[in-house]
């Protein structure tokens, strides 16, 4: 074998081999060297509006929040001399990504994350301390408290809101009408849902009452956890290391949820919805109230003719989870002043009334609640103004023990149900061995 | 012509017996003494296998050398090595209650996969082992499936089951054959089989063209001399066609079984281990402790584990393949 190659063409083929040797033990040692340790300052004197001198800046986003982060960078792109080069990353893999290139240092030099990991990644260094330069910002006040609290540890802030996403009801108009519901009063408790729910299913022909991600333990907190906390109830304690998932209000909050099961009045699919595709069943137009991210009221087809409304508790009161991406400059990121040019831009009165208000999506700051574009559809407002009543859960061990397809949250969920809920307390047990792991 | 033919029947015949007498009777060249030393035989030996040795080193023997160290150490991917802690990652392992239930499943996963494939696949390769008219095309068609990437498959098989947006259940319903939207995935019996299906077909091919070259060094002789001496068909399967491919499928045997036994991609994309922690293997497993639990500790401990058990299970194999390579 190779004989008839010559000795020439082996010499050569050495050559490459030894070559992508090189190569390939070049990366290995850049991966595995600059081992400083985390949370340095990211470099420069800290200005209110940071550098803009034409540097490349490599930024990641998670899908669910892929449309506001696009319409961010590109419309930054177009204005400043520095240019961000996004990159999307599949929600479900997104602490898998950011870990993995934590451990190799190989962070962007921006990266947003869902708000809930926050407390994860500001306590391992992976972010740079952002306090004075948020502290020079005009409107620092203003800003969506919920997010910046998140974002602060030992008193160091290292997050500013990207993306606001908070859970609301969306209700279908046309199938209200049709099930001899007055369109303009949607659910204000969850026994009204409940009948609304069960008014629409019946109309039968493929419509269903409502939907939810019944294999998907992060839409089970964004979506189940409003109705506990519109009753005054905690899920968690202060420091995120105990929960009480079982108590009366949450059993009531399951019972509703297992009755649709039980009768039939979701669409079908629940059971397996790992969250991939749990948005896409309200815009066919077939469901007729179900609890949706507010992100994606931008992304629903023009002739679907829905309400918005607050998520209720069983007897009334209303609450939202405060999600969405903060977004912060990784602590090895060489350009942090360019970088938080960006940021700074990101929050400004143009950026948010232009671009994330025009896009129908919650603006960051208070002081911009109300803007041109929310004035023109109510519904906004009721978002708008939602962000005060809505909470956003602190835990470090959030990830693992609420988004985890195996872990113990989606069992409580799962147990509660589509089972008959008895092993509630000992999977809340579960839920708290893992918040204190 | 025709006694050229029979030389080379005969010749490959014993063209691996032949081989090796020759080769163990040539005699080694000489030693060419006064020649410059990176002339000699040994150097060139030397620097031939370098660049091979240099990869298993780097690729293979640092990674895994800095896997047994984090097996050992307290090691969390967002915040490094933070020094040894022998043997808590060991002693966690099966602390979690995931452990045992993913032992278990992923045996039962392989066991299935690996009876149905095998069988499968010899029969696949009989089928197409003929030169007949066609025969060509089913064999494309049968091994089709195998040259996709099994992400890609399972991607695919994914979008097929959706309850949601799939095409599958809507078909069912539309012919009349279920009442309801059927829930592949929802159910954990259900789920497993239509794992199963995925990995069957997208590997049948595969194994069939391993077993379909097993089947045609068997020489034509040796099927004419039972028919002569009056063998049917089931005589000749069983006496002839099983015992002369054992090699063959000792060696599907082992390549079903080891993929099974890292079974990963299919059940992280069709189930993510659910429902209900039904379908998690072991290797979803090692992913879950690095990259959703961020241990990286207890994750190289269970590499460890499945690398010895595996190793293992290949010596086995392999002592099983010698034996029935022997004549």
């Amino acid at each position: 074998m190779g004989r008839t190659a010559g000795p020439r063409r082996n010499a050569a083929r050495l050559g490459v081999t030894a070559l992508a040797l090189l190569v390939a033990t070049g990366l290995v040692t850049a991966c595995g060297s600059g081992d400083d340790g985390g949370g340095g300052e990211g470099g420069g004197a800290a200005t209110a509006t940071g550098v803009d001198d034409g540097t490349t800046l490599t930024m990641w986003t998670r899908a669910a929040t892929r449309p506001q982060s696009e319409a961010l960078v590109k419309a930054y792109n177009a204005s400043h001399k520095n240019r961000i080069e996004l990159t999307v990353i599949p929600t479900d893999d997104y602490q898998a990504k950011v870990g993995a290139a934590a451990g190799s240092r190989d962070l962007p030099d921006l990266f947003a994350s869902d708000v809930v990991f926050v407390p994860n990644y500001t306590s391992s260094g992976l972010f740079a301390d952002l306090t004075e330069r948020v502290d020079a910002l005009p409107f620092a006040d203003q800003l969506a408290q919920s997010h910046i609290k998140a974002g602060t540890y030992e008193d160091k802030k290292y997050v500013v809101p990207h993306t606001l996403d908070l859970s609301v009801l969306f209700y279908n108009k046309d199938l209200y009408r049709r099930a001899e519901l007055d369109p303009e009063k949607p659910p204000t408790t969850l026994a009204e849902w409940d009948k609304h729910a069960r008014a629409v299913d019946a109309l039968g022909g493929g419509v269903n009452g409502t939907f939810f991600g019944g294999n998907c333990g992060g839409c089970g907190v964004f979506t189940w956890w409003p109705s506990i906390w519109a009753a005054g109830d905690d899920v968690l304690n202060e420091d995120g290391t105990k929960a009480s998932l079982a108590s009366d209000t949450a059993k009531k909050v399951y019972e509703t949820y297992r009755g649709w099961v039980n009768d039939d009045i979701v669409a079908p699919g629940a059971r397996d919805e790992t969250g991939t595709t749990w948005t896409g069943v309200f815009p066919k137009g077939k469901t007729g109230v179900m609890p949706m991210p507010s992100t994606t009221l931008g992304l629903m087809p023009k002739d679907l003719d829905l309400g918005v409304a607050p998520i209720p508790g069983p007897d009334g009161g209303k609450s939202t989870f405060v999600g969405g991406d903060a977004i912060g400059i990784s602590a090895i990121s060489k350009s942090a002043d360019q970088a938080w040019n960006f940021l700074a831009w990101s929050l400004g009165e143009k950026a948010q009334v232009d671009v994330v208000a025009a896009n129908k999506d919650v603006v960051a700051r208070t002081d911009l609640a109300s803007n041109k574009h929310s004035d023109a559809d109510p519904r906004l407002v009721t978002i708008n103004e939602l962000v005060k009543d809505g909470r956003t859960p602190y835990a470090l061990k959030f990830g693992q023990t609420f988004n985890d397809p195996n872990g113990p949250w989606l069992t409580l969920m799962r147990n509660a149900v589509f089972k008959d809920g008895s092993s509630l307390d000992k999977d809340n047990e579960a839920v708290t061995a893992s918040l204190a792991d | 012509m025709q006694p050229q033919v029979a030389d080379e029947a005969a010749a490959g015949r014993h063209a691996a017996s032949t081989s090796r007498t020759r080769r163990a009777a040539r005699p080694h060249p000489p030693h060419q003494a006064g020649g410059p030393w990176w002339r000699s035989r040994k150097v060139k030996g030397l620097g031939y296998a370098a660049p091979t040795a240099a990869f298993v080193t780097v690729f293979f023997l640092l990674p895994l050398l800095l896997v047994g160290q984090m097996s050992l150490s307290d090691w969390p991917l967002l915040a490094g090595n933070r020094g040894g802690n022998a043997p808590e990652n060991y002693t966690d392992i099966t602390d979690g209650t995931l452990f045992w239930p993913a032992v278990r499943f992923t045996l039962l996963y392989t066991v299935i996969v690996t009876v149905i494939l095998l069988g499968l696949a010899l029969l696949l390769a009989l089928l197409v082992q003929e030169h007949r008219p066609g025969v060509g095309f089913f064999r494309t068609v049968y091994f089709l499936p195998g040259a996709l990437g099994l992400a890609s498959a399972s991607l695919l098989f994914w979008g097929l089951y959706s309850p949601t947006t799939g095409p599958l259940s809507p078909l069912l319903e539309g012919l009349g054959l279920v009442d309801e939207p059927v829930s592949f995935l929802g159910a954990p019996t259900s789920a497993l089989l239509s794992t199963v299906f995925l990995v069957v077909w997208k590997f049948a091919g595969f194994y069939m063209l391993i077993l379909l070259v097993g089947l045609q060094r068997i020489p034509h002789e040796v099927y004419e001399a039972a028919r002569m001496d009056g063998a049917d068909r089931w005589q000749i399967f069983r006496r002839i066609t099983l015992p002369l491919l054992r090699p063959s499928l000792a060696l599907t045997l082992l390549l079903c079984a080891t993929g099974s036994l890292l079974a990963f991609d299919q059940f992280f994309i069709l189930t993510k281990g659910g429902p209900d922690n039904s379908t998690v293997t072991i290797v979803q497993l090692i992913y879950r402790e690095a990259f959703q639990r961020l241990d990286l500790g207890t994750a190289a401990a269970l590499s460890i584990i499945v690398l010895a058990v595996l190793l293992l299970l290949n010596v086995l194999q392999f002592r099983g393949l010698r034996r029935a390579d022997e004549p």
